[in-house]
């Protein structure tokens, strides 16, 4: 049972408004539907990345679950993040073909690099690491999925490597963004 | 150069391997030199370890580049194209002469993966062109009834390919046998099994099947409603999924009288699993498209009888349905031509691990594992020695390399304590530690466990703590009983598939491997060199530079050393991180 992600401690960025009006619209959509339950669950991390202890309540009064079976549910999957995640999520695969080729070793340099556990977030926001079973690549083992973008055949040093490629892509449009203002 | 096209291989993997950057290389370079050429784009076509693969037809033939990145595309482009000179060194498969790659191919059959790698997905018409849709209409034309389509199914012999193994036709047959207004057909495309890729490569490569197949079972069963339940993390199988769901319903295949049978109404959705790898339960898969936490319960009722929102429901894996049009169109016979006696047809593997080919593999059911693996596989990377197989994922088990002339048949893997699953091959050579995979497995198991049977949530638990100590250098000659005690009360005492079989990779390497086992426990080694705690790391002096990186990066100051002069390791201040390995750059740290 995945138990252990429930004792974390409790996320301190709350969404802003603006979000909540998305929700709202989420929840209209699927207003009187039966089985919708893990659909919005899905929708509103979405949104906001994460599900935040106010949304729950707010799925409640609209759907008439009680909160304790929606975090029932929001625990039972792998999926859902009851805590923030950093810009960019780091993706390590632990399936059986990746296991067997060192992916440990992938994990345990970038664990060692960006100097977080799997699970966390960086200082600075921008990456969260995470182990997941199996991305379906298992032909290019050892994989991590970093966003959208795939990367195989690592060694932990590749992958060390790209991830501070990204991480200097990343700050330097921070800082172009902060020149032109 | 008329009538010239290239065709890129867009699936995931491809896609991984860098296809998309290709795919816009030759976008550019047509572009830029005005070439009349069609660019179209497929799918997998099952030679992962070549990804990304760019096929080129033109008059004189039809060519299969391999690892084809940005650097190749312009050589390609311009000696194939250009120069009408195809690059003999990059080509994988062409019908003009033979090529090393040859014997991937050459001993599959390709029943599932019929139209995989060769039609683009996205485009309806290529699935018609190659036969798509025949099957119903097929349906219409002949007025075969739900009996005429259950024989023909029950005939082929075809059994579900999810794992379990159960005659389909039998299946649809209870499930036809329990009349409502309201029944579900559901494809199992929740493809949670590490190790295990070939449903996301169906569904991204060949959508329509598994919705011709899903139209034929819900025909013959007389659902009402049809529910693809798929990971959430196959994005592009399901964006795949949705454009060919709009395709269907807009040519009538799907709706009000589809396929124009008269009072058949039967949609198709797509409903997003959230990661739960007991879901590929009946029960549980059910519990999860209802909104609730994915918990099997007991049988009966079977689904045929109550089901999701307990009425008649029937549910089959996407490599069954993939089959299924083929099997209507083709009769029963030519699929039961394949196979053994007990085990019809074709099925799928996805060969990964330590095997030089990695990839998707359909051969007929009764080839020995050795020839999958050596054969179509190309044997072990790098020429080591070939140990084991795993097969079954989390439920299945590793057979040895004496046992490889086993055939591959549901009733002769399950003999060797494994199980047929949904068809991983991970490939296992001398430097995997079997202690560390069943440990690896059950660590899985242990985290998937739903939580409701006590023996599988706590059993497992138990198991992989004493795993974890055997590991670590700490077993106790009486651990291996233990372990057996505890594998045979989960097995016994537990609801579902998961818990039945979460013991089986530890009793599998128990029966097979029980020397590891020993040697970690008496001799505190691991013979593959893979348990950290159980390795002792030294310097070896000729290699050692006296660079110092290994002392500036061990924890616990255990190397000495000064600079330009041979290091040494203290072995009592050791904690065996193995952090010195992994950083010294001149492999001088060595392993023992």
């Amino acid at each position: 049972m995945r138990i252990n992600r429930i004792n974390k401690k409790t996320p301190t960025i709350d969404p802003t408004v603006s979000n909540f009006s998305e929700i709202d619209k989420l929840l209209a959509e699927y207003k009187g539907r039966k089985g919708t339950l893990i659909p919005i669950l899905q929708g509103v991390q979405e949104i906001l990345g994460y599900l935040p202890p106010r949304v729950f309540q707010k799925i409640a009064d609209a759907t008439g679950i009680p909160v304790s079976d929606l975090y029932g549910v929001a625990t039972f999957y792998a999926q859902f993040r009851l805590h923030p995640v950093g810009k960019l999520m780091i993706k390590v695969c632990h399936g059986t073909a990746c296991h067997v080729q060192n992916a440990s070793a992938v994990s345990s340099a970038i664990e060692e690099a960006l100097g977080v556990k799997d699970g966390d977030t960086t200082a600075d926001g921008l990456f969260t690491l995470e182990s997941v079973a199996c991305l379906g690549c298992c032909s290019l083992a050892p994989v991590m999925m970093i966003g959208s973008e795939t990367f195989g055949k690592l060694t932990g040093s590749e992958a060390v490597k790209i991830i501070k490629e990204i991480r200097q892509r990343e700050t330097s449009t921070t800082a172009d963004l902060v020149n032109n203002k | 150069m008329q009538n010239t096209k290239i065709i890129v291989g867009l699936g995931s993997c491809g896609i991984a391997a860098g296809a998309g950057k290709t795919y816009q290389k030759i976008e550019t370079l047509i572009a830029e030199g005005n070439l009349d050429i069609k660019l179209g784009k497929t799918s997998c076509v099952g030679m992962c370890y070549r990804e990304p693969l760019v096929e080129i037809h033109d008059a004189t033939g039809v060519y299969l580049y391999g690892d084809v990145d940005e650097s190749r595309v312009s050589e390609i482009i311009e000696k194939h194209i250009r120069e009408h000179t195809p690059v003999k060194e990059y080509l994988v498969k062409t019908d003009l002469f033979p090529t090393p790659d040859d014997t991937f191919l050459k001993d599959q059959v390709k029943i599932t993966l019929r139209n995989c790698g060769m039609i683009d997905p996205e485009q309806i018409e290529e699935y018609e062109a190659r036969g798509g849709y025949e099957a119903v209409k097929k349906i219409t034309a002949e007025k075969l009834t739900s009996a005429d389509i259950i024989k023909t199914v029950l005939e082929s012999g075809i059994r579900g390919r999810g794992g379990g193994g159960f005659p389909t036709g039998m299946k649809w047959k209870f499930a036809a046998g329990y009349p409502s207004p309201e029944k579900y057909i559901i494809c199992n495309a929740d493809e949670g099994d590490p190790g295990a890729f070939m449903d996301r490569s169906v569904l991204e490569g060949d959508p329509h099947t598994v919705l011709e197949g899903m139209i034929i079972g819900g025909y013959a069963i007389g659902a009402s409603d049809g529910i693809i339940y798929c990971r959430a993390e196959y994005p592009l199988a399901i964006k795949r999924l949705n454009i060919a769901l709009g395709q269907a319903r807009a040519k009538g295949y799907l709706g009000i009288d589809a396929c124009g049978i008269a009072g058949f109404n039967f949609d198709i959705h797509i409903k997003e699993g959230a990661g739960a790898f007991v879901c590929g339960e009946e029960t549980a898969l059910i519990a999860s498209v209802e909104g609730r936490r994915g918990m099997p319960r007991k049988r009966p009722p079977f689904p045929a009888q109550s089901g999701l929102w307990n009425k008649p429901t029937n549910i089959n894996n996407v490599e069954t349905f993939a089959g299924i049009p083929w099997i209507i169109l083709n009769g029963a016979e030519a699929f039961a031509h394949y196979g053994t006696e007990k085990s019809k047809g074709t099925k799928v593997f996805a060969l990964a691990g330590k095997v030089k080919r990695s990839g998707l593999v359909e051969v007929p059911m009764g080839m020995t594992i050795r020839d999958v693996i050596f054969n179509l596989g190309g044997g072990i990377k790098n020429d080591k020695k070939f140990k084991a197989v795993q097969m079954g994922g989390p439920s299945g088990g590793c057979i040895p390399e004496y046992l490889a002339d086993t055939v591959v048949d549901y009733d002769s893997v399950t003999a060797t304590g494994a199980i047929m699953g949904s068809g991983g091959m991970v490939v296992m050579d001398e430097t995997t530690c079997m202690v560390d995979v069943a440990k690896f497995f059950l660590d899985f198991t242990c985290k998937e466990s739903c939580g409701k049977c006590t023996f599988c949530r706590i059993g497992t638990k138990r198991m992989l703590e004493i795993l974890e100590r055997i590991t670590n250098g700490e077993g106790k000659p009486s651990d291996l009983d233990e372990l057996i005690d505890l594998a045979q009360q989960i097995k016994e005492n537990t609801l579902c598939g998961l818990g039945q079989t979460a013991p089986n990779p530890v009793l599998t390497t128990l029966r097979y491997f029980r020397d590891e086992y020993e040697a970690h426990i008496n001799q505190h080694k691991c013979p593959a060199k893979v348990c950290k705690k159980l390795l002792t790391y030294s310097v070896n002096e000729a290699k050692c530079t006296g660079c110092t990186v290994c002392a500036r990066n061990c924890p616990v100051n255990a190397i000495d050393g000064e600079r330009k002069k041979v290091h040494s390791i203290r072995q009592d201040a050791c904690i065996k991180c193995g952090l010195c390995f992994t950083k010294c750059k001149f492999d001088a740290i060595e392993l023992s």
